[in-house]
């Protein structure tokens, strides 16, 4: 990466206009040509650097629901709940933590009523209760991260 | 939650909830694949920010790739008549990612305040921490962080056609 993939990094996480031409501006400012920025911008998705580029869609506003989940899971049946949890669609993301509650998972759907019958069916399928932890508040969400 | 989103949004999303194409002008892109007009999709992708639906047309950095391979999940047990305020400084900091206020789970779970904290090492985490530690001050009983020992399934929101 040189100092201008470093700079595209850091502008891109601000965000883009939505009009017809959005990557203008920020062409301009890096004094780039837009093909340029397209080029570098594919490469750092490929090298992922990027994990994505596009619009950031929040699933509360679509009307669905998101809720963060834990689960004590029996280390000697650990990989096997980590599959049966992870073939649910709406399982979102998945992690192991170094915790008594070793499992934490996000739950994503588009109606908030179908997330208490994953939760149920998570329960009866792995046996192990599901603490769920759904946000009350939002202080904050997205990360600036200078490189 | 706002207007519910009809057929057109919905195709919209899907066509684009993977990323956007990246072309100097990718709404006309995606109207010419969705058949409609550019003008309409460039409407449709500006109501949709406007309501909050889209948070912003961004690119989403891969922590680990830019260095960032530290990461612990703080969680605080905050007085909850502090946890507004408190929330709020301590989701201003510049690393921290998600901060929320969740339910405590009693007598196994007494934090009700979760701030992600990034950083370049896990004794830069630590340090992060202890500030955060140093904001909340009295008004904290106690705390930990959760670091990821491995990711198990990471995918985006995905919304069906």
């Amino acid at each position: 990466m040189d100092s201008v993939d470093c700079k595209i990094v850091n502008q891109l996480q601000e965000g883009l206009p939505v009009c017809a031409r959005p990557f203008d501006d920020v062409a301009a400012q890096l004094d780039i040509p837009v093909d340029e920025l397209l080029a570098r911008l594919q490469r750092l998705l490929d090298d992922k650097v990027l994990s994505r580029f596009g619009p950031m869609y929040n699933a509360e506003s679509m009307g669905g629901a998101l809720s963060l989940c834990a689960m004590q899971v029996p280390p000697d049946r650990f990989d096997a709940v980590a599959a049966q949890v992870n073939a649910f669609a709406e399982v979102a993301h998945n992690y192991e933590r170094d915790h008594l509650l070793n499992m934490w998972f996000v739950i994503a759907t588009e109606h908030p009523a179908q997330s208490a019958v994953v939760i149920s069916d998570i329960e009866q399928q792995t046996g192990c209760r599901v603490y769920d932890m759904p946000k009350q508040e939002e202080f904050f969400i997205g990360l600036k991260l200078a490189v | 939650m706002c207007k519910p989103l009809d057929a057109i949004d919905r195709r919209i999303i899907v066509a684009t909830q993977a990323g956007l194409p990246l072309l100097a002008e990718p709404y006309a892109a995606i109207a010419a694949q969705l058949g409609l007009q550019t003008d309409e999709v460039l409407q449709r992708v500006a109501a949709l920010q406007a309501d909050g639906v889209i948070r912003r047309v961004a690119a989403v950095p891969n922590h680990y790739a830019l260095g960032y391979r530290a990461n612990g999940m703080s969680v605080w047990n905050v007085t909850d008549d502090r946890i507004a305020e408190l929330g709020r400084q301590v989701g201003g900091l510049d690393y921290v990612s998600h901060c929320y206020q969740r339910p405590r789970h009693l007598p196994l779970w007494p934090y009700n305040l979760f701030a992600m904290v990034h950083g370049r090492s896990r004794e830069d985490v630590e340090m992060k921490v202890g500030a955060i530690a140093d904001l909340l001050g009295s008004h904290c009983r106690g705390h930990e962080v959760l670091y990821s020992k491995r990711i198990l399934k990471k995918t985006g929101l995905r919304i069906k056609e």
